[in-house]
């Protein structure tokens, strides 16, 4: 039970990290060199490698640790970020939430990852010899230096002695280099030495030695040392002089041309200096990398002071809060009934704070629309990769809230609307520059807050809609008509691609048009109380809407009396309320209808549709509640108005599923249930 | 031992419907309610009478006499609902009376017999003899997965 517990903390943070290192990869393409973003990365990779490592992933842990190492290389720089190099660590991802999800099914976790950490291992060590290039050619000119200065002089000058070199030079001094070999089976090597040195200094000055003159007086070197002797004689004097003394193998005697080692010297000083340099600004880097460190913590510890709650309890908590609700109502009405001045008192106190905990707790579900499109720039990306296309995914408004109910539902249509922009929208490089339009095609995810609703759009600038494509097709599958062809507006066309059984998709691809249309998308965020609708222009690019209500769990409604029954009307539904008389009511082919506004409006009874018991008797005025689904209009006959008022949304449970023209119920002031009517089912 | 006897042992239910006793086995049963007001739904088969607000759940109630197509009566002081679970659905069931809960032991379950009242016998799971009283066990899954095809 203990590791149990630990496994749901697992597994969240787990998919949080993912998610984090997700984005901030695809945040990292676009700025390779932020190293702020490298950092993050290799936090969320390294909590995640020690999380899994902890609880006995080991292979979630072994592709971390080379996810990490790999990282790591690009956080030091030694290795260089490119979009092949993402795509292998995108696919490690892909990998991490394969196991993620195993484990979170119940499984071990366990995956084939060899291929991959091979592939990380490849670059950790491959890569790294392409991108230090510059590092080692550095390292190449200066052992050439020394090579060819180790060539022609053993020696190494610095600048004093170069200075005295020179000036010896100019005096008409020689400068030689002498190398002396003493014979290897000399036994006491120091006084060889010693009487060299006496020679030399005979014929001029010693200016430098190596091994320095303590080393070779103790003996420290093998057969060979070196000295730089300033002296008048020639270069043969010098040899044959020393080779005078005993046990020497051979002398070589070396002109030293001062000018040439001091261009090397240049040369090298340039090499020093700029290495220096190096050092220097991967140090100011390091620093700067440091104090971002310092800044995002700083800001992490503001905004995440957050708890994590069970959604279940939350929705405890909300059933809790509208008994309370109900009870209040109750309460309401008996301290009216009883009259004490008191008690109303206290009444309106309480439903004052009930109304503050009602936002409190809705705000409570309420989840930025972030939670869905974070997964949107990498699935864009994959797939525009995929068909060679050239898109950029902008997200607009991310930090929009709505109900935690929606978000678990609007995943799906929003996912198949990218895929088919991606697909359908954007066109191939090729044809997008024929078109003069820019390589890269632009797809925006725009979210934002209107009144009682949240709109969400997809725009892309790609191909658009063929109106001709599109009105033959709803002609041949007989959803319009060859008249209405010609007489629907643009807009109406477009929207028949939403309708079921329509798919214009010549061919079935991949992505999208896998034999399920635009359809399901329409149904499902129908089903949310929301409506979608498409605008296009052709080689302009394509627009879909969609509008959702921001809770499901409250929602205005009118609430209206048939007989003696109650039903609530979305007010989303309603555009107007209108009392008719009985006379002013036509008919067309049996169909009752009246005339709204100059439009012919078709009329429907309430009762009739629900067939509510007759115990009334009708009056002459008629309560009609104009109601709408997308253009078309229709006059709901009811036999009174209440009021409109927010009112909580419960379902009918498991068993009553699919009841005609009913969305779900309500539980009213006085306890009881009013159910609510589904407009959307009324108008065909 | 003993726990081979308490696995045997069973607690049921029992209401009576029409003069017969009938019995749901009382892990399935979340409560039993008095008769309050129904809402009615439209377009749903006649023995689902509505449904109720069973503490801020919204619960559909069944006629059980009208489900097992008997006369209908009035309701009155004795009526009462039992509010019964079966996998992730809660209805109640409308009953002439409940009248108390009984242990027995799982092997006095008889086979149904050839016929019992007017029930049709896939909805029975057996019954009991209880000193001199006649049980007769439901079984949920038929009444309630059947509903669900006549409902759509």
């Amino acid at each position: 039970m203990g590791m149990n517990q630990y496994l749901e903390v697992f597994l969240d943070e787990g998919r949080e990290h993912l998610q984090s290192i997700n984005q901030n990869l695809l945040r990292l393409e676009n700025n390779p060199n932020d190293m702020s973003i490298i950092n993050e990365i290799f936090r969320s990779a390294h909590t995640l490698k020690g999380m899994s490592a902890t609880m006995g992933f080991e292979d979630m842990a072994n592709l971390t640790h080379q996810m990490e190492n790999v990282l790591d290389g690009i956080r030091n720089g030694k290795l260089v970020f490119s979009s092949q190099l993402l795509d292998i660590i995108f696919g490690g991802i892909d990998h991490l939430e394969n196991m993620i999800e195993s484990i979170a099914e119940g499984g071990d976790g366990k995956e084939d990852v060899k291929e991959v950490i091979a592939k990380l291992k490849a670059i950790e060590t491959g890569q790294a010899l392409d991108s230090s290039i510059g590092e080692v050619a550095a390292t190449v000119i200066e052992d050439k230096t020394d090579q060819s200065f180790g060539k022609e002089y053993k020696q190494i000058y610095d600048e004093f002695e170069l200075t005295v070199l020179e000036q010896a030079q100019e005096q008409g001094f020689h400068t030689y280099e002498v190398t002396v070999i003493v014979r290897s089976d000399t036994l006491l090597k120091a006084a060889r030495v010693y009487m060299v040195f006496d020679v030399l200094e005979k014929m001029g000055d010693v200016v430098k030695s190596s091994p320095s003159t303590e080393d070779l007086e103790e003996e420290n070197f093998n057969d060979e040392f070196v000295v730089t002797l300033v002296t008048k004689d020639g270069q043969d004097d010098v040899k044959k002089k020393i080779m005078k003394v005993s046990e020497i193998d051979n002398v070589i005697v070396k002109n030293i041309d001062v000018q040439k080692i001091k261009q090397l010297k240049n040369t090298e000083l340039d090499l020093n200096v700029k290495n220096k340099q190096n050092t220097d600004s991967k140090k100011v880097e390091r620093t700067r990398q440091k104090q971002n460190l310092k800044k995002e913590t700083k800001t992490n510890s503001k905004t995440n002071k957050t708890i994590r709650v069970n959604i279940e309890r939350l929705d405890t908590l909300m059933n809790l809060f509208e008994e309370l609700v109900i009870d209040r109502g109750r309460l309401d009405q008996i301290a009216k009934e009883v009259n004490h001045q008191e008690l109303i008192e206290t009444v309106e106190k309480m439903s004052r704070v009930t109304n503050d905990l009602q936002s409190v707790v809705l705000t409570m579900r309420m989840v930025p629309v972030e939670t869905v499109f974070n997964r949107f720039p990498k699935m864009v990306r994959q797939l525009s990769r995929e068909l060679n296309k050239k898109i950029n995914l902008k997200i607009i408004g991310a930090d929009t809230e709505l109900d935690r109910t929606v978000i678990d539902e609007i995943g799906d249509p929003l996912v198949h609307l990218l895929r088919n922009s991606v697909d359908h929208g954007i066109e191939s490089p090729e044809i997008r520059l024929k078109k003069g339009k820019s390589e890269e095609g632009t797809i925006e995810l725009k979210a934002y807050h209107s009144g009682n609703y949240v709109f969400i759009e997809i725009n892309d600038d790609g191909a658009g809609i063929n109106r001709e494509k599109v009105a033959t097709k709803a002609v041949q599958k007989g959803f319009i008509s060859e008249e209405e062809k010609a007489t629907l507006s643009d807009n109406e066309i477009y929207n028949l691609i939403l309708s079921s059984g329509f798919s214009t998709a010549e061919k079935v691809s991949d992505i999208s048009g896998r034999g399920v249309g635009l359809d399901v998308v329409k149904s499902t965020i129908e089903s949310l109380g929301g409506t979608v609708s498409v605008h296009s222009k052709e080689n302009v690019g394509t627009q879909f809407i969609i509008q959702l209500p921001l809770t499901l769990s409250i929602i205005s409604v009118m609430l209206v009396n048939v007989q003696e029954e109650t039903y609530a009307i979305p007010l989303s539904s309603i555009i107007e309320t209108a009392i008719i008389r009985e006379s002013d009511i036509r008919y067309a082919h049996e169909q009752p209808v009246f005339d709204y506004r100059g439009n012919v409006v078709p009329l429907l009874y309430l009762d009739q549709i629900f067939d509510v018991p007759q115990v009334k008797e009708k009056d002459e005025y008629l309560s009609t509640i104009i109601i709408r689904k997308g253009d078309k209009l229709a006059g709901l006959i009811v036999d009174s108005f209440i009021g409109q008022e927010d009112i909580v949304l419960k379902s009918l449970g498991n068993y009553l599923t699919n009841v005609f023209a009913i969305s779900g119920a309500t539980i009213l002031g006085d306890g009881k249930v009013a159910l609510i009517v589904d407009c959307n089912a009324l108008i065909k | 031992m003993v726990q081979e006897v308490l696995k045997e042992e069973m607690k049921l239910v029992a209401f009576s419907l029409n003069g017969k006793e009938y019995a749901i086995d009382v892990k399935n049963v979340v409560s039993i309610e008095k008769m309050m007001t129904i809402t009615r739904v439209p377009h749903v088969p006649p023995y689902v009478k509505g449904v109720i607000n069973l503490r801020g759940v919204i619960t559909p109630i069944l006629d059980l006499r009208i489900r097992f197509d008997m006369e209908p009566v009035e309701y009155n002081q004795n009526t009462r609902i039992i509010i019964v679970t079966w996998e992730n659905k809660e209805v109640g069931f409308i009953v002439d009376e409940a009248n108390d809960v009984i242990n027995i032991q799982e092997k006095n379950i008889e086979p149904q017999p050839d016929v019992v009242g007017n029930i049709q016998q896939n909805y029975i799971t057996g019954v009991v003899k209880v000193a001199d009283r006649l049980l007769i066990i439901l079984k949920l899954e038929t009444i309630l997965k059947e509903d669900e095809d006549r409902v759509s």
